[in-house]
């Protein structure tokens, strides 16, 4: 597998399928485990750092259950690559940013990824699209229990899974549903719900995770939480607001409709036109528009365009997708005229009639 | 050409004038700036979930005078040799074994974190050795790289051999 190769596809978290996918983005749980007989890795060198990167790949390697998985060395990499798989939430900031040895295993479809040296020596992902909590907990567990019959994961009898913060401790693990939620942010609720949310102990956070904006309306819901409850508890702790999200949004949606239609339609149309015939065009304004026109199309505002387009528009447009897709570095401002020209030809296509869909 | 926001890229919507300083400030924002602007003053900011770093140092205020605090920050874990002031810094620990050798320390800040002291979820299949065990390896780990950085190559060669015997014995549990 190469990375070029993933450049043209989509990725699992964008594939805009699955239950609630108007809203509901996609559903990933993380766990970090750290191996019993290594320091964390502040107090890690990089003959340490190789090797825990030797043992997991080993164990990766080794366990043949673990099919279509591929190593990539992030150290090795470069810098557009390496913010490539960022934008593909492959891998975190965090990962792409470090030093010394580490890296990322992908599976074939991008549903799991394990990043390697990243806070915690081993980081699990799993993605899946739309609300699916449930098998999202069934794959990572398999995962998690397949890689421990080949190496010895740091517990704690009372504490449970070590961390390298103690606010990872326990269970490891953060679940985590991303919703899009224009109409909240249209209609100012946003952050009277998130305040909410943060009293029953949930985190929310922007597309990229931890400090990132949100941008493109996409928010994350994850638990604070990872001691004392078992990893169904934090789960359902989760899932259980999820509905009324889904709710609030679509009352949200509902009420715009029905207070001022012809305003909403106009601003939507005009997103559009931007989109479409913009000559130069910034990632965040691109991010912005697409998700204004997202919500037009679930509204049925905008009909000659896809879902399954605009989700695939937001990760190609974003600054290292369009330079792998069109096979060449560039700088901001090339970028910005780059981007337009993409838009104009994936969005006019739609529009002819001619459209391929993913 | 338009005026562009000050805190961002945007065009400028909102031109405000801010007269609570010494003297008038004109600010030129578009919507979303202004909007955090204007609600940053009159909105008092409820309390959100605890963070590692404000739990830390909220805990450090209760109940230790200057002299407390820097005896506890002088504690080395003896596996990994991090002190309990370089956690508080970076807010990472060093090793698994911190979190038996600052338990006293660290177990407020736990239950401050997440209200419970007992994991009750998951735990791993597989029967493993102790933590001591462990913590045994890591310090050899450690004390053979000190040795090969006082070029002490016997001993590293010693350690070298007790780690290779130790991690035989561990993988035939």
């Amino acid at each position: 597998m190469k990375l070029e190769d993933l450049a043209g596809r989509c990725g699992e978290w964008l594939r805009g399928s699955g239950p609630e996918s108007d809203i509901v983005i996609s559903s990933r749980i993380r766990l970090a485990r750290n191996l019993a007989d290594f320091p964390f890795i502040r107090q890690c060198d990089d003959k340490d750092r190789g090797a825990i990167e030797r043992t997991l790949c080993d164990a990766v390697h080794d366990e043949k259950r673990l099919a279509d998985v591929t190593y990539v060395d992030v150290n090795d990499l470069p810098s557009v690559d390496r913010q490539f798989l960022v934008e593909r939430q492959l891998i975190s900031r965090e990962l792409a940013d470090a030093h010394g040895p580490r890296g990322v295993a992908i599976n074939e479809g991008e549903k799991f990824s394990l990043m390697i040296n990243e806070e915690d020596h081993l980081r699990i992902q799993v993605m899946n699209s739309g609300l699916d909590l449930k098998s999202t907990w069934e794959d990572i567990n398999r995962i998690d229990d397949l890689i421990e019959e080949h190496v010895t994961y740091a517990f704690h009898d009372d504490l449970g899974y070590l961390t390298a913060c103690p606010t990872n401790v326990g269970t490891g693990m953060r679940v985590s549903v991303m919703l899009h939620l224009p109409a909240l942010v249209i209609t100012r609720q946003i952050e009277k719900v998130f305040r909410s949310l943060q009293k029953i102990n949930l985190a929310v956070r922007g597309l990229y995770g931890e400090g990132s904006q949100a941008m493109g309306d996409f928010y994350q819901i994850s638990n604070q939480i990872t001691l004392g409850r078992s990893e169904d508890e934090l789960i359902t702790q989760v899932a259980e607001v999820i509905p009324a999200m889904i709710d609030y949004e679509r009352k949200a949606r509902e009420f715009l409709i029905k207070e001022s239609q012809t305003d909403l339609h106009d601003k939507i149309s005009r997103d559009y036109g931007t989109l479409c015939s913009a000559q130069k065009i910034s990632s965040e304004e691109t991010m912005m528009l697409l998700s204004s026109v997202r919500m037009g199309v679930n509204l049925g505002l905008i009909k000659d365009i896809e879902i399954p387009v605009i989700n695939q528009l937001f990760i190609h447009t974003q600054p290292a997708h369009l330079q792998k897709l069109r096979g060449t570095e560039l700088d901001t401002a090339n970028r910005n005229k780059e981007r337009a020209l993409y838009l104009q030809q994936h969005l006019k296509r739609e529009t002819d009639g001619e459209a391929e869909h993913n | 050409m338009a005026l562009r926001c000050q805190k961002c890229e945007k065009p400028a919507t909102f031109h405000i004038t801010e007269l609570t300083g010494d003297k008038p400030e004109e600010l030129h924002l578009c919507e979303e700036c202004a909007r955090i602007y204007l609600s940053k003053d009159d909105q008092p900011q409820e309390p959100t979930s605890p963070t590692l770093a404000g739990v830390l140092a909220q805990q450090l205020k209760i109940g230790q005078t200057a002299k407390d605090l820097q005896r506890l920050d002088q504690q080395a874990c003896p596996a990994c040799g991090i002190t309990f002031y370089e956690f508080r810094q970076q807010g990472r620990l060093g090793c698994p074994h911190d979190y038996i050798c600052f338990a006293n320390e660290l177990e407020p800040l736990i239950v401050n974190i997440h209200g419970e002291m007992k994991h009750v979820g998951k735990r791993p299949k597989r029967v493993h050795s102790s933590t001591d065990a462990r913590t045994e390896l890591i310090r050899m780990r450690r004390d053979m790289q000190d040795a090969v950085e006082q070029e002490d190559y016997e001993r590293a060669s010693e350690l070298r051999d007790q780690i290779r015997k130790f991690e035989q014995q561990q993988g035939d549990q």
